[in-house]
């Protein structure tokens, strides 16, 4: 009787494995379906043209595909505005992230403190979408028109709870005998955290800098209502400009462009997913 | 520099937060206050006309909200039978593995991919096998969309529970194995009493990010103003009206699209509230 | 008398490795007496644990630990058999006191039923609970908070409550891995005192760092070193007369 019980439990046992593994298994087929596709699909379109030229009008390109020719042209435009909005957003929001990170590691009783991170949350769990909504209501409605500033404050607000987070968790996670040590020499706590604890986080930091671009890199709406998109080839910020995402939603929904989706798509990819790996990669390091 | 001023600095920087979040629900709230004021409120909320047809404007969010909820819903249901596997594998039955650090790596990557990316594979592969099976004619609509976002909240919730499980003290485990339990057993009668709330909470955070996911939902749900009366039907979620008609907008429309962002910002912030008290509390116990 | 007694445990030249090169187990033979304490002592890392362990099988829940040899069971290897058979007639109880969080002390109790998914009626549970809990002398402190979480009970509370959700099961022996090393000195005492009762019902292995404790309670000693096991004799022997250098060496505290 219970040996009979035993045989059944353990093949319940067994079953709860291989069905976990299947599962888990499982999780991986998108992956490689989308990577797989998104490769096939776009390696051959990725020449030195596409990324040197800017976007074909919707005319040229029908022109090309009526002689059988490949469609011209390329994402230069989107790259460039792409590396515009990004540049910007990057170089407010990262000595402003460190500040509020390193401000909620200092004081994390205060009741300000508290609200700051209670808010920091708030905007992390707020849908790109919303960011693009109020971007436009703050930036495109008074400056009338849609520009590259406006896109880059919305990828700004994105980035900012993630680097503040990363920022904070590192600080705190130092060692006190650090801060301490530090303190004890003479260093008042500007110093020290300049001198000493900034640089001993500076490696989860930078981590949690490459996650927070490589998140808000592959953003689209956002990008629609406040950047718009352009196909001319922009260096300058209060006009309307392209960025890579917006360039595959154009190409997505205009059926004469529609070759150019996935070498845009390849590439953005690639990107995202390499300053994934490199992320992981240092964090890696940074922890042993 | 002393540390008065110091403290200064980064006292007027951490400002910014307040601002900037106040700054969402003032802009929210003016601008959503001329579609409240002349629908109501609640009739806004309750309404399911949308037609701009000028001179007859009526808007009203109820076929996006439910749109939004089906689609979470129904993602949230195709999630669990990947996630939770993820996580007793990661973090149970091949925990510290190189195995499982192949498997986490793989959900990361996923987590890593931009949602219009998702879109164009929902669209271009998804929805012709959906069309091949003969599920719905058109390919796209609720099932098709809640499919791709189920994909993509996998990794959110995939890394909290596996978290939690991981931080089931090996005590408890031992001594639920010396009594002669298997690990299924385990995993069953220990592990996920013990790791319940924390599992549940990486659920409420994987709800939080399936409401508010754009790209996606706008390329793959069919776009029509309707509310869904199927998981097969075409309709529009709070985000994807908002990314279709935004751009073209103005006047009461936009008013109400804004409105209907400010519906879409309470309810996520909310969500997300709730998940996080619940981590807390699970992070204590 | 003496010869009666039929062994109810015994090591075969057990050997357990954790590695290919190094064992922490080297070739121990013993033969464990039918309701009696016997005490494992040995300095820290001599494998005294290990081998605990092994009776119980936990080395297969870790895929890098090799157990050889031969460990008896009522004449039976167990090394041959299902775990989780062998575990359900070898009871374990830990170092930390660990009772499920999740459940109440009456549930605790009952545990091994439910994690076995034994369902029995209400009034073999009831009897289960009064029983195994006056056997650990907790019936009259916790008889009134039964449906209480087990984790609110005090330390030696607490792992009490784990030896009686081990005697729940009926075992035949009961490993114990230096179960007063995380209690007080009453606490400890308490237990000491309840190991003497108990051994009537139910055959105790015990790993103790605690020479004092090996004295106290038990019939019989082991004494391990490096993973060999070098003086196995009755406690009152062994203490008073020890046969090899490093036992002595270890009595009398000049090592370990």
């Amino acid at each position: 009787m219970t040996h009979l019980k035993i045989k059944k439990r353990l093949a319940q046992d067994k079953l709860m494995l291989w069905t976990v593994c299947l599962l888990a298994t499982l999780t991986a087929v998108p992956l490689i379906a989308i990577l797989g596709e998104v490769f096939f699909r776009g390696y051959d379109q990725l020449t030195w043209s596409f990324f040197t030229e800017p976007t074909p009008t919707a005319y040229k390109a029908m022109k090309a595909i009526e002689a059988g020719e490949p469609i011209p042209g390329g994402i230069a435009n989107g790259i460039i505005g792409t590396m515009i909005m990004l540049g910007m957003a990057v170089v407010f929001a990262v000595p402003i992230g460190i500040l509020c990170g390193a401000f909620l590691a200092e004081n994390d009783k205060n009741r300000f403190a508290k609200t700051v991170s209670f808010l920091t949350d708030l905007l992390q769990g707020t849908p790109s979408v919303i960011i693009g909504i109020i971007t436009y209501i703050w930036v495109v409605v008074p400056m009338k028109g849609y520009s590259a500033i406006a896109g880059s404050i919305a990828l700004f607000i994105m980035m900012l709870p993630l680097i503040i987070r990363s920022t904070e968790e590192t600080l705190k996670i130092l060692p006190a005998s650090l801060k301490e040590a530090g303190l004890a020499l003479g260093g008042n706590k500007a110093r020290v955290m300049l001198k000493v604890q900034l640089p001993a986080a500076f490696g989860g930091i930078f981590t949690g800098v490459l996650l927070a671009i490589s998140r808000v890199i592959g953003e689209t709406a956002p990008l629609m209502f406040t950047a718009l998109g352009c196909s001319l080839i922009r260096i300058s910020i209060d006009k309307p400009i392209s960025a890579v995402p917006l360039l595959i939603w154009e190409f997505f929904n205009d059926p004469n462009l529609q070759d150019l989706i996935w070498g845009a798509s390849l590439f953005l990819l690639l990107f995202v997913l390499s300053l994934n790996i490199l992320a992981k990669y240092f964090a890696k390091k940074w922890n042993q | 520099m002393n540390d008065k001023i110091y403290k200064a600095i980064l006292f007027v920087t951490a400002l910014i937060m307040p601002i900037v979040c106040g700054g969402i629900v003032y802009a929210l709230v003016t601008d959503a206050y001329e579609a409240f004021e002349h629908f109501g409120f609640f009739k806004f909320l309750t309404s399911s006309e949308w037609s701009y047809t000028e001179g007859a404007e009526q808007y009203g969010a109820l076929p996006f909200i439910t749109g939004t909820l089906m689609t979470t819903l129904l993602a949230l249901i195709f999630c669990i039978p990947f996630s939770l596997p993820v996580a007793l594998f990661v973090g149970e039955y091949f925990k510290g593995t190189k195995i499982a650090a192949v498997l986490s790596t793989v959900t990361d990557l996923l987590a890593g991919i931009p949602s219009i990316i998702y879109g164009l594979w929902g669209f271009y592969t998804l929805r012709p096998i959906i069309m091949a099976l003969n599920i719905s004619p058109q390919g796209s609509g609720i099932l098709t969309a809640s499919l791709v976002l189920a994909i993509m909240i996998v990794p959110y919730a995939a890394s909290l529970s596996t978290e939690f499980i991981k931080m089931v003290p090996n005590d408890l485990k031992e001594g639920a194995y010396s009594l002669g339990a298997t690990r299924a057993e385990v995993i069953r009668k220990i592990i996920f009493p013990v790791a319940g709330s924390g599992i549940f909470s990486s659920y409420i955070l994987a709800i939080g990010r399936a409401l508010g996911e754009t790209m996606t939902v706008t390329m793959l749900i069919g776009n029509t103003n309707n509310i869904p009366d199927s998981i097969t039907s075409t309709g529009n979620s709070m985000a994807s009206i908002i990314a279709n008609q935004f751009g073209e907008a103005d006047g009461l429309r936009l008013s109400s699209l804004i409105a209907i962002g400010l519906i879409l910002f309470l309810i996520t912030a909310v969500i997300n509230m709730i998940g996080k008290m619940i981590i807390k509390r699970a992070r204590i116990s | 008398m003496e010869s009666v007694k039929t062994p109810i445990l015994e090591f075969k030249n057990t050997c357990v490795s954790y590695t290919k090169q190094t064992m922490a187990v080297k070739y121990v033979s013993a033969a464990i007496e039918r309701n009696t304490i016997t005490a494992i002592m040995g300095p820290s890392g001599c494998g005294k644990s290990t081998l605990l362990r092994a009776a119980n099988l936990m080395h297969n829940l870790y895929q890098n630990i090799q157990v050889n040899g031969e460990i008896l069971l009522n004449g039976e290897n167990i090394l041959a058999m299902e775990p989780i058979d062998v575990r359900r007639r070898v009871g374990m109880v830990f170092q930390r006191p660990a009772p499920f969080p999740t459940m109440s002390i009456y549930d605790n109790v009952l545990s091994g039923f439910t994690l076995n998914g034994i369902n029995l009626s209400k009034s073999e549970k009831d009897a289960t609970v009064e029983r195994c809990l006056k056997n650990v002398a907790l019936w009259d402190e916790v008889k009134d908070v039964l449906n209480k979480k087990g984790t609110f009970l005090s330390g030696g509370q607490q792992q009490r409550l784990c030896i009686a959700r081990a005697l729940a099961m009926k075992p035949d022996v009961l490993l114990m891995d230096e179960p007063t090393s995380a209690l007080d000195p009453i606490a400890t005492k308490h237990i000491e005192e309840l190991l003497l009762e108990l051994q009537k019902e139910v055959t105790i292995l015990i790993v103790t760092h605690n020479m004092g404790q090996a004295r106290r309670i038990s019939s019989k000693s082991m004494f391990m070193y490096l993973g060999e096991l070098v003086e196995y004799d009755y406690t009152e022997n062994m203490f008073t007369n020890p046969k090899d250098e490093r036992t002595k060496a270890y009595l009398t505290g000049k090592m370990g």
